[in-house]
């Protein structure tokens, strides 16, 4: 098999980084997340990322994630061995041995918590996630495009409590293991999917992990040359800037257990004269400027601060800060008719349709 | 009333006398190896210079960088035990995970995990165990540890775990010094627990420099009552400071703030505090600082601490200028308190802001005939670029579109003129001892950190027991009740939980009761 890079416990600043930034605002903050992998590598070896045409038809690959509240996962830190439970107690129910890892969701926290389990369990991990970005629902990967059950699907907690969900459908996944997850304290660790290697070669968003490494890389080098941090990430990214400005307004609510609100920004130097807005819900949804939408989901939507590129997420946002908004086009496979009723403005209640977003 | 505001900085300790609202003296002089004979110097020399009487002094107010720059430095730390409940959570992530590899040394790295913690809505994640708990106390005590940071999960929503594991381990080590996280932090498991640790490894020397100042203070002749001031400009008593040194962190940067507004009467704007080789910069809210929103590091160790959201530029008064290829290049670099002798118009060698400030007749210092060379278009270009700088940073604390004004404190004030992005700006009087000022007047609060379950409780009701809470808080620092204001209201919902879950912070401040 070849392994296109080994990741060592000190790449994961570089990972976390690019989490965040593929987090378009949402999927929390990548900070444990990181820490718990730098762990996991210290005490179990560095993990082998492997490209998904490396894996053999016929394999067993199983995608991870954690699921909750941001806040509860800064305060409630995991007991450590969540995920190797959920893998041990998959294979039982499949009667098989799992032969790779897959990252759920790229964006956020997410982009650091495959590789505790592929430390821990030695396993390697695929290149690559199911969404590309970050989205709140455990639905809202392409996986379900293709017809693949979330299902048999292993929840487990801090305490040890292993939960195996068997459903009709994923969207029902997601309405139970959310339920489960509360009554568990509010976060809570899971594999699901489970899939063979040729189903994955036909869903899975290739090469985001090695994105994620190469943007922190990109934009530590970029601060160490003095470069701009913001355009060498959109160059990295193939993004275009969408606005450039001052966060003027910011309105927030919780519907439904979700953060949305808008924030509203007055542009600045080239931008100087227009307004831009953006709408969320835990991730950035749709931008408009000067009253016409520019970027709506599934395309992505990151915010970045002015000076030193960093992410910035939709809980941090406040008056006055000077951001970079910048937009760049999903996976292809979201621009389908399904991937759109999946994740598409209209789903998250934007009475708009989907406008592809074209850089350059 | 009459108090003494100190601040004792690594370079300066500055003081001031103040009757009520009135400045009526502020001297500076130069902070000593032991810091205490620069605090007897100072207090000797503001009451010279204020004809006060010793006995007159009704309280001291002493803002102070001892601990931050203990912990920077990694000296007289006193070994720690950092014990965590949460059980079987959090073991992924042993205490002092991601703390620089020295101090984590320098403290012995006695990390205990053991049963205890809360979820987010109070239910118990597992039971106290005290034989567990008895079991680490006989291990520190072996090891001769006398300092414990207790934390507990959850422990902002329920602090009683904290507090019992604190008297199990206070019955069993006797004089054993205890730090509770919920005390000091807010909810972020690892930076609440981070302060915690940062505070119990400072208790020594805490104890040891409170006591300097109490007599330093008692040397000087002062029977009044002395304070500490903490990181968000607000006072603690001497006894309760040398409990938790670790709220002294940053309160620099908040005294300078909050003598600025004091001095120029506003209490919503823009401090700009120019020294000799930073700026910093933050705003007022109701004559606050602005608190920062993000983890802030101490000393490399990530915290969340209450801290005033300022940032520095390397623009002073003692900034290097160069012309480049590029135009014109002011600081970072810096000749500091070298500029008595490397400055032009003090007979030096470098070319720095002041040189540009007395060379465009704006102040008169050193030898103006020194600069009299310089170029009415470098000084043209100096002034644009300084004036820039600063516009950036002024655009970058406003937090409305209202046009506030920009107050300029600090010893480096010269540089500015005019205004500043279409902002009025004010000098006010005794701009060079703004930080002991901002010392003298600090007041007390209260303060609360809770996630309420607002489908339960509703929002008002939720609001009001906050608020309540929170004046509670602030009459038990010593506040005088008529006083006491809700200066900062908060609520984050929290994402993904049911019962509309969110987390409301509250803060009360209120005038010191005197007497």
């Amino acid at each position: 098999m070849n392994i296109l890079r080994t990741i060592y416990a000190e790449d994961l600043d570089d990972i976390a980084i690019g989490g965040a930034i593929l987090g378009t605002g949402g999927g929390g903050d990548p900070y444990v997340g990181k820490l718990m992998a730098k762990e996991a590598i210290r005490k179990h070896g560095p993990v082998e990322l492997i490209d998904v045409s490396e894996l053999a038809d016929d394999a067993l690959v199983v995608p991870v994630c954690m699921m909750g509240a941001p806040t509860v996962m800064t305060e409630k830190l995991p007991q450590g061995d969540e995920l190797l439970t959920a893998f041990r107690k998959l294979e039982q129910l499949l009667g098989r041995k799992i032969d790779a890892v897959l990252c759920g969701e790229a964006g956020g926290v997410n982009s650091t918590t495959p590789f505790v389990v592929a430390a821990a369990a030695g396993l390697p991990l695929v290149d690559g996630d199911g969404m590309g970005r970050a989205y709140p629902e455990l639905q809202m990967v392409t996986f379900t495009l293709h017809g693949i059950s979330a299902t048999p699907m292993v929840l487990c907690d801090d305490k040890g409590n292993a939960l195996v969900l068997e459903t009709v459908s994923n969207a029902w996944t997601e309405r139970l293991a959310r339920a489960a997850t509360v009554e568990m304290g509010g976060s809570a660790l899971l594999a699901f999917y489970p899939m063979s290697g040729k189903q994955a070669k036909a869903c899975v968003v290739r090469g985001t992990l090695s994105l994620c490494a190469n943007l922190g890389l990109e934009l530590r080098e970029s601060r160490l040359s003095n470069g701009d941090p913001v355009r060498a990430i959109a160059a990295k990214l193939g993004a275009s800037v969408l606005f450039h400005g001052r966060l003027t307004d910011i309105d927030r609510r919780t519907i439904g257990g979700f953060a949305r609100g808008t924030a509203r920004f007055d542009g600045v130097e080239d931008w100087k004269g227009q307004t831009f807005r953006l709408d969320f819900q835990n991730e950035f949804l749709m931008a408009e400027r000067n009253g016409e939408i520019v970027c709506t989901t599934p395309d992505l939507i990151t915010l970045l601060e002015a000076e030193s590129g960093n992410p910035v997420t939709a809980d941090s946002l406040r008056y006055g800060l000077r951001l970079v908004a910048l937009a760049f086009p999903c996976n292809p496979q979201w621009k389908t008719d399904a991937g759109i009723a999946l994740v598409g403005p209209r789903y998250f209640g934007y009475d708009t349709d989907y406008i592809p977003f074209d850089a350059h | 009333m009459i108090r003494i505001g100190i601040d004792v900085g690594g370079t300066n300790t500055d003081a001031v006398v103040m009757n009520g609202t009135e400045v009526i003296a502020g001297v500076k002089s130069a902070t000593t190896a032991d810091v205490m004979s620069g605090v007897v110097n100072a207090l000797r020399d503001v009451l010279a210079a204020s004809g006060m009487e010793a006995s007159a002094v009704d309280f001291v107010m002493i803002g102070t960088t001892h601990f931050t720059n203990a912990v920077v430095q990694r000296r007289d730390l006193a070994q720690t035990a950092a014990v965590r409940l949460g059980l079987p959570a959090t073991a992924s992530l042993p205490p002092m995970v991601d703390w620089p590899e020295d101090l984590k040394q320098s403290i012995g790295n006695h990390a205990y995990l053991a049963h205890g913690g809360n979820e987010f809505d109070g239910r118990v994640i597992s039971p106290l165990d005290e034989d567990e708990l008895k079991g680490i106390a006989r291990d520190i005590a072996a090891k001769g540890i006398r300092s414990i940071a207790i934390t507990s999960v959850f422990s902002p929503v329920s602090s009683d775990f904290e507090r019992r594991a604190g008297a199990i381990f206070e019955a069993e080590i006797p004089g054993v010094h205890i730090t509770m996280s919920s005390d000091i932090g807010r909810i972020g498991l690892l930076e609440r627990e981070n302060a915690a640790i940062m505070n119990a490894c400072l208790r020594d020397l805490s104890a040891h420099v409170i006591e300097a100042f109490r007599n330093a203070i008692r040397e000087a002749g002062i029977t009044g009552k002395f304070f500490l001031t903490q990181n968000d400009g607000t006072l603690m008593d001497a006894s309760f400071a040398e409990k938790f040194p670790v709220l002294t962190f940053a309160s620099g940067p908040t005294n300078s703030m909050r003598g600025a507004a004091f001095l120029s009467g506003v209490s919503d704007a823009i401090v700009v505090d120019i020294g000799g080789t930073t700026s910093d910069v933050g705003s007022l809210h109701k004559g606050f600082p602005r608190q920062a929103t993000i983890a802030v590091e101490v000393g490399g160790v990530r915290t969340n601490f209450r801290m005033p959201d300022v940032f520095s530029i390397g623009l002073g008064g003692g900034s290097h200028v160069v012309e480049t290829d590029n135009g014109i290049k002011v600081g970072p670099v810096s000749v500091g308190y070298r500029i008595k002798t490397e400055a032009l118009i003090f007979g030096g060698q470098t070319l720095t802001t002041t040189d540009v400030a007395v060379a465009a007749g704006r102040a008169s210092l050193g030898d103006a005939a020194k600069v009299s060379h310089l170029s009415p278009d470098l000084i043209d270009r100096v002034q644009a670029k300084i004036h820039a700088m600063l516009e950036d940073c002024v655009e970058k604390s406003r937090l409305s579109p209202d046009p506030l004004p920009v107050i300029v404190v600090g010893g480096g004030s010269i540089l500015v003129d005019g205004p500043l992005s279409g902002l009025e700006v004010i000098k006010p009087a005794h701009f060079g001892v703004a930080n002991a000022v901002g010392a003298a007047i600090a007041q007390v609060s209260g303060e609360i950190d809770r996630v309420y379950a607002l489908a339960e409780l509703g929002r008002d009701k939720a609001l009001e027991d906050a608020k309540q809470r929170a004046i509670d808080a602030a009459i038990a620092a010593g506040a005088a009740p008529d006083s006491i204001e809700i200066v900062d209201v908060e609520d984050v919902p929290l994402a993904y939980l049911p019962g509309n879950a969110t987390r409301i912070r509250v803060k009360a401040v209120g005038e010191l009761h005197a007497g």
